[in-house]
């Protein structure tokens, strides 16, 4: 595909449309032809971002340059300046002002492109991740400084809390609460473990931080250790990722050797030691219990819960586990402060969030964006569009336990509380994008075919429930499907949700329960018509005994 | 390339491995590892010599035999079973899937003859499928021994696969 150098976003929302944005867009697409930049630029659409009196509105990237409101006798003036002269129209940019909290952004970054926020990846990918002195160059250790010198571990929960950071492993909890239930455990040893088995399907991004900037995590851990009361953690990485592993076991050396990390910290009588234990391959030791299990020399099956972890957990000692992403976010909090950090997100969901994108889109990758931005503007502005020749069919948030949504629902904004009420889970941050050729039951099958082998077994309800989902689901999938097995899907997706021990066979059944609820037409033809609408499943009707 | 086990002192594999990672229950799972790495796989013997050589020390931990034949049954990278010379790993989650996957993996079966989790009679080749390996933006993956593959098509893999000996 030939490489466009700009893109042209017009917001076309039902009130951006009523003020004529379809309109814009032709007008637009004239000017281009007429200056000839029609293989150059590229043109799209962009959810509504702004009030109403600033539309329909423009983004010009990559300069992330937000026009509004355009009027149509405007397009040919403003293609003219921006993209033919290569000049900002400023006759023409929209107030900041009237811009809501999801675009403020768009500006705030113009070092990457398209424009990014980035708070966990401020440093992968720009810094040496095997030299110390690159980290601490870049603000490195610093954070660990201030709290060890200038706080004490009350101040330094009450800032996390603040800042209202939520785990970024997939459950959305508020972090600066779990830390204050573990430093209000009894007992004197506490461990403080990263959870860094980071296999939800879809999922890099912890990878990337683990690679990229190991010394964040390894400044973060500490920073709680000194918070919580702790003197020892570990950092459960998964036995695949081997690069990750060997960084940071050069980070590790390398803090003790500089003195952060180990004995007399910072020449305080604060000594903090990190172990590092590779994982063998278990989808089910994400789960903190399992992983502590796991740890433990164990089996990787989920503990009986309550009691959690933060009173019960490694050696049965209060344990705080938290997600690479979720503790990448720690020093830079304390740097600069909680409300520097709700400036970012939506109230509800403050701060950025890592996603990885794939799919039958132009690009697949990592991004680092503010909560709240919709699914729209991560495929148009960040995915670079669909591929060519693909249309928006369905999306996967959040890996294979997370929600498929279909194109209707790619206006909601993407933050912990607008999906909970949307019914959605924002997951670990996977966006799996799908076009027309994607068919809903293959992708299930693949889907419950993952469940029922990453099922550890322990419990009745994931065990079996997993494998006969999959098999119903299968059946379905060569044609052979009946009515009745609908309503024994729901009806077992239900159970799961209920009685399974763990996190995984209460999802497992999410995909499911989204096919029959948004595409049960293409489901339905599979089993009265035995034909697979997007052409993928290979049908292979029982055949009827004379 | 990985000598046959009776060339192999196992008990001196097992030693070593305990040696790196300390006789601890949380070594367990890096030391099965580390033998897994050595011989490509964890025979009835090493279960055995673990067992043994962990309670023989002074650190005095006790695992049965059944109890590390479950755990490297549990967890996927480790073998109880002997593997071919290479090992082809092919993920077979979602995000791979829709981007051609499925093409990629009848093709590797065909090619090899072989189904999930079977090895060639020359010992050559052991195809497994696997879970996500995160590297989904260069999907379809596949990994032999530790040399990834992305973005494949069916027409590569001959190609790939004359690349082994």
């Amino acid at each position: 595909m030939q490489t466009k150098r700009a893109m042209i976003l017009v917001s076309n929302d039902p009130e951006s449309v009523r003020l004529g944005a379809n309109e814009l867009i032709k007008y637009l697409t004239e000017a281009l032809f007429a200056y000839d930049l029609q293989n150059e630029v590229e043109i799209s659409t962009l959810s509504n971002i702004g009030t109403s009196n600033i539309l329909p509105l423009v983004v010009v990237y990559p300069e992330a340059t937000v026009y509004g409101p355009v009027k149509v006798e405007d397009a040919r003036f403003l293609v003219e300046e921006h993209l033919y002269k290569g000049r900002i129209a400023t006759d023409l940019v929209a107030p900041p002002k009237q811009l809501s909290g999801n675009i403020g952004w768009l500006r705030a970054h113009k070092g990457y492109n398209p424009a990014e926020q980035r708070i966990v990846l401020e440093r992968a990918g720009r810094i040496d991740p095997e030299n110390i002195e690159e980290f601490i160059a870049e603000n490195g250790y610093q954070a660990l400084g201030k709290a060890l010198s200038e706080m004490t571990p009350e101040q330094v929960i009450e800032i996390i809390e603040k800042s209202g950071l939520q785990g970024r492993g997939g459950a959305g909890f508020p972090t600066g609460r779990k830390w204050k239930f573990v430093r209000m455990a009894k007992g004197e040893k506490k461990y403080i473990i990263c959870n860094a088995d980071e296999s939800e399907p879809g999922t890099f991004k912890d990878r990337i931080v683990l690679e990229g900037d190991p010394h964040t995590i390894l400044e973060a851990m500490t920073i709680a250790g000194y918070a919580l009361g702790a003197d020892e953690g570990y950092i459960y990485i998964r036995g695949e990722y081997g690069l990750a592993y060997r960084r940071l076991q050069h980070a590790i050396e390398q803090a003790e050797e500089y003195g952060f990390l180990g004995k007399n910290i910072f020449n305080t009588n604060f000594n903090f030691h990190i172990h590092l234990h590779a994982g063998a391959g278990a989808y089910v030791c994400g789960e903190e219990t399992a992983l502590i299990e796991s740890i433990e020399g164990k089996r990787g099956e989920p503990r009986a819960r309550p009691p959690y972890p933060v009173t019960h957990g490694l050696w049965n000692k209060p344990t705080l586990v938290n997600n690479v992403e979720t503790l990448a976010n720690i020093p830079a909090i304390l740097r600069n402060g909680a409300e520097w950090y709700r400036s970012f997100g939506t109230p509800s969901s403050p701060g950025t969030k890592v996603y990885t994108i794939m799919g039958n889109v132009n690009f697949s990758g990592v991004i680092e964006v503010p909560m709240g931005i919709t699914l729209r503007e991560v495929i148009n502005i960040y995915a670079k569009g669909m591929k060519p020749g693909s249309l928006l069919r369905l999306a996967q948030t959040g890996g294979s336990s997370g929600s498929i949504i279909p194109a209707s629902l790619q206006d909601t904004p993407m933050d912990f509380e607008s999906f909970r009420k949307a019914g959605v889970s924002l997951g670990s941050g996977a966006l799996l994008i799908c076009d027309q050729n994607t068919c809903i039951v293959d992708l299930v099958k693949v889907l419950m075919q993952f469940f029922r082998f990453e099922s550890c077994g322990k419990c009745t309800p994931c065990r079996v429930g997993t494998q006969r989902a999959y098999e119903i689901v299968e059946r379905i999938s060569k044609g052979q499907g009946k009515l009745d097995d609908l309503d024994v899907l729901i009806s077992l997706g239900q159970e799961m949700e209920r009685a399974a021990n763990c996190g995984l066979g209460q999802t497992a059944a999410v995909p499911i329960r989204d096919m029959l609820k948004h595409f049960k037409t293409e489901v339905e033809a599979h089993i009265r018509l035995g034909s697979c609408p997007a052409g993928v499943c290979e049908m292979l009707p029982e055949v009827e005994l004379a | 390339m990985i000598a046959p086990i009776v060339e192999r002192d196992v008990s001196a594999i097992v030693q070593a491995a305990i040696e790196k990672h300390g006789a601890k229950r949380d070594a367990l799972i890096p030391i099965l590892s580390e033998i897994n790495h050595a011989l490509g796989y964890i025979p009835a013997e090493a279960f055995q010599e673990v067992s043994k050589q962990l309670q023989a020390r002074e650190e005095l931990v006790y695992v049965s035999k059944s109890q590390l034949f479950g755990l490297a049954s549990f967890y996927d990278m480790l073998s109880t079973k002997p593997r071919g010379r290479h090992v082809i790993k092919f993920c077979e989650n979602a995000p791979c899937h829709v981007v051609g996957g499925k093409a990629v993996w009848d093709s590797l079966c065909e090619t090899l003859d072989l189904q999930n989790g079977e090895t060639t009679p020359d010992k050559k080749w052991t195809l497994v499928t696997t879970s996500c390996l995160g590297l989904c933006s260069v999907g379809p993956i596949v990994l032999i021994d530790d040399d990834l593959y992305g973005n494949i098509n069916p027409d590569q893999i001959d190609e790939i696969l004359e690349r082994y000996e």
